[in-house]
């Protein structure tokens, strides 16, 4: 608990800077205004007027929440404008793609760790395609898929299988490799088939590092699913939204949408670790 | 049938690796990993042709680096405009920021117990999202992608570096304390020296998430140059070769970032125990 007290003053030390910011930031169009309409303004009305704005550099915090609660709660969840419908879209795409990244990377892992041939030909390319800016092409992938008749979930959750797969990779041949000689040298005294010592002794011991590795890889799926949203012609999903909303210089939507991407990151990987400190627990492993 | 000679070369490059991969040494370590990258080539390029698969589609690797040989000029601009402009700056920046915040919160105990959660949280949130806000901020050119590039590198760098200053050990800091070194001398001595591979593994982290920020802020405004526009003009007129020579530009920034920033990391740390392993 005494982690709570500094958590607290620094975010309230945050909002106090996006208070001040806003203030500063939508000044010169708020002065503009009053200029225009020959109008002597206080300080008053002028930090009044800075906070209210409809469409605001930089919007105040209090109308990012009021945009965000009016999203989430205000609207039909089956609108266009809900926030909660654009997020399922987003969040339907991730969670495929999760899928289909983590059980293609747990695959590969178990392959790497039991095949020579396969861990020197693959290892070295899955290191190096760690450097390459994958993200960055994710849109010409919907581009692409769209022109093979290909829309929807699908290409969104490619792109995100992509991103969270190498995390899990990783993580999993790293994880999978933990056992040492002796633990090894135990097995094989004991006359263990590979299946045994793979299902009692890798498997068990990689978990910890496929947990962290999932952390990362969540997190990596939700980027991915948005940049994906972002190509002109998507409507639906938080890509979507930021895309409109800078299309129209809707501010207050944009800042929600990214409020409510961060807050889907933040449960997504919120979830993934209690999954994470339920099952060390009951395997004896929590810290 | 058409599909036999693909098969072939599969199994018979698998053959030759499985075979390769017995010995374990250098040499044929680097072999097997040229001939895995080479096999998925040829493939690439036999499956496109033998099956006929449309430019538009996939294109095959020789009409890439066609593409890529014809486009020297304007993959260069695009190289420049992106990469060195927009994510290089934005990184430096952000590094620098970081690092000086870091060093700045270790003072204090109170700020580093609060900033640490938020920059944790933050490092996994996704910030490619304020793209827009800060094209919207800054304008259409450079300084806007490198805005985006401070933004994602500023907090995995700081959770890093944070995490560097800690890693002293009270042993080594009562030392420093007996021989009455001040605040600085022992900054500059013994903590930064030890924080350094926690920085570098930020840094290189960072190498790809500035090149993402860089090319993915282009999407939402430019000018005419840089390698998010080209992506998405390029894509607009089917021309695939071109995508594809541009993601390989960025591939090769991408790799060419990292290695800099990992070769950089030996010279400077050559005192760790993971380099010094490395040198065998």
């Amino acid at each position: 608990m005494n982690r709570l007290l500094p958590i607290l003053t620094v975010l309230l030390a945050i909002v106090a800077i996006w208070y001040g910011a806003a203030v500063w930031m939508n000044a010169p169009w708020v002065r503009d205004q009053a200029a225009r309409a020959e109008t002597v303004l206080t300080t008053g009305d002028l930090v009044r007027q800075t906070l209210t704005l409809d469409r605001p550099v930089l919007p105040a915090p209090h109308q990012v929440a009021a945009g965000l609660w009016d999203g989430i709660a205000g609207q039909k969840i089956t609108s266009k404008r809900s926030l909660v419908w654009h997020g399922w879209i987003t969040l339907s795409a991730t969670l495929a793609g999760f899928a289909i990244g983590t059980a293609a990377g747990i695959l590969l892992a178990v392959g790497i760790v039991h095949n020579r041939a396969m861990d020197q030909s693959v290892m070295p390319w899955a290191v190096a395609s760690q450097t390459v800016p994958i993200l960055a092409i994710a849109p010409m992938v919907i581009v692409v898929f769209a022109s093979a008749g290909v829309t929807g979930l699908l290409p969104k959750a490619i792109i995100a299988a992509w991103l969270s797969f190498f995390p899990v990779l990783v993580g999993m041949v790293k994880g999978l490799r933990t056992p040492d000689g002796m633990q090894l040298d135990l097995m094989r005294s004991w006359s263990a088939s590979r299946a045994q010592v793979f299902w009692r002794l890798r498997l068990p011991s990689s978990l910890p590092y496929l947990f962290a590795s999932l952390k990362v890889a969540i997190a990596a799926a939700l980027v991915g699913t948005i940049v994906g949203e972002l190509p002109a012609g998507a409507t639906a999903g938080l890509g979507a939204r930021l895309l409109s909303g800078s299309y129209y210089g809707q501010t207050v939507q944009i800042w929600s949408a990214l409020f409510a991407a961060a807050i889907l990151a933040a449960a997504l990987v919120a979830l993934i670790g209690a999954a994470e400190r339920l099952t060390l627990r009951r395997m004896g492993l929590a810290r | 049938m058409t599909a036999l000679p693909i098969i072939a070369v599969w199994l018979g490059a698998m053959a030759l690796n499985t075979w390769l991969a017995r010995f374990g040494s250098r040499a044929t370590r680097l072999a097997v990993a040229l001939i895995f990258g080479a096999t998925v080539l040829i493939l690439w390029e036999m499956a496109v042709r033998i099956y006929a698969i449309p430019p538009v589609i996939l294109p095959a690797p020789s009409q890439i680096g066609a593409s890529f040989m014809q486009n020297t000029a304007i993959l260069w601009t695009d190289f420049v405009q992106t990469i060195l402009k927009g994510a290089l700056t934005g990184w430096l920046i952000g590094a620098l920021a970081a690092i000086a915040t870091a060093i700045a919160i270790d003072r204090s105990p109170f700020l580093q117990r609060g900033l640490l959660p938020i920059g944790n949280f933050v490092a996994a949130l996704p910030i490619v999202g304020i793209a827009p806000i800060l094209v919207m901020w800054f304008g259409f050119d450079w300084q806007s992608k490198a805005a985006v590039v401070v933004v994602m590198v500023f907090f995995p760098i700081l959770v890093n570096m944070v995490a560097g200053l800690a890693a002293t050990e009270p042993m080594q800091r009562d030392l420093m304390a007996t021989w009455a070194a001040p605040y600085a001398a022992s900054l500059w001595r013994l903590r930064l020296p030890a924080a350094m591979p926690f920085l570098f593994n930020g840094l290189k982290i960072t190498t790809t998430l500035a090149l993402i920020g860089a090319i993915v802020a282009e999407f939402f405004g430019s000018p005419t140059r840089g390698m998010g526009f080209r992506i998405s003009t390029a894509v607009g007129r089917l021309d695939l070769p071109l995508v594809w020579a541009e993601i390989l530009v960025a591939a090769i920034a991408g790799s060419l970032f990292y290695g800099i920033v990992a070769l950089i990391e030996k010279k400077v740390t050559f005192w760790h125990p993971s380099q010094r392993h490395q040198r065998g």
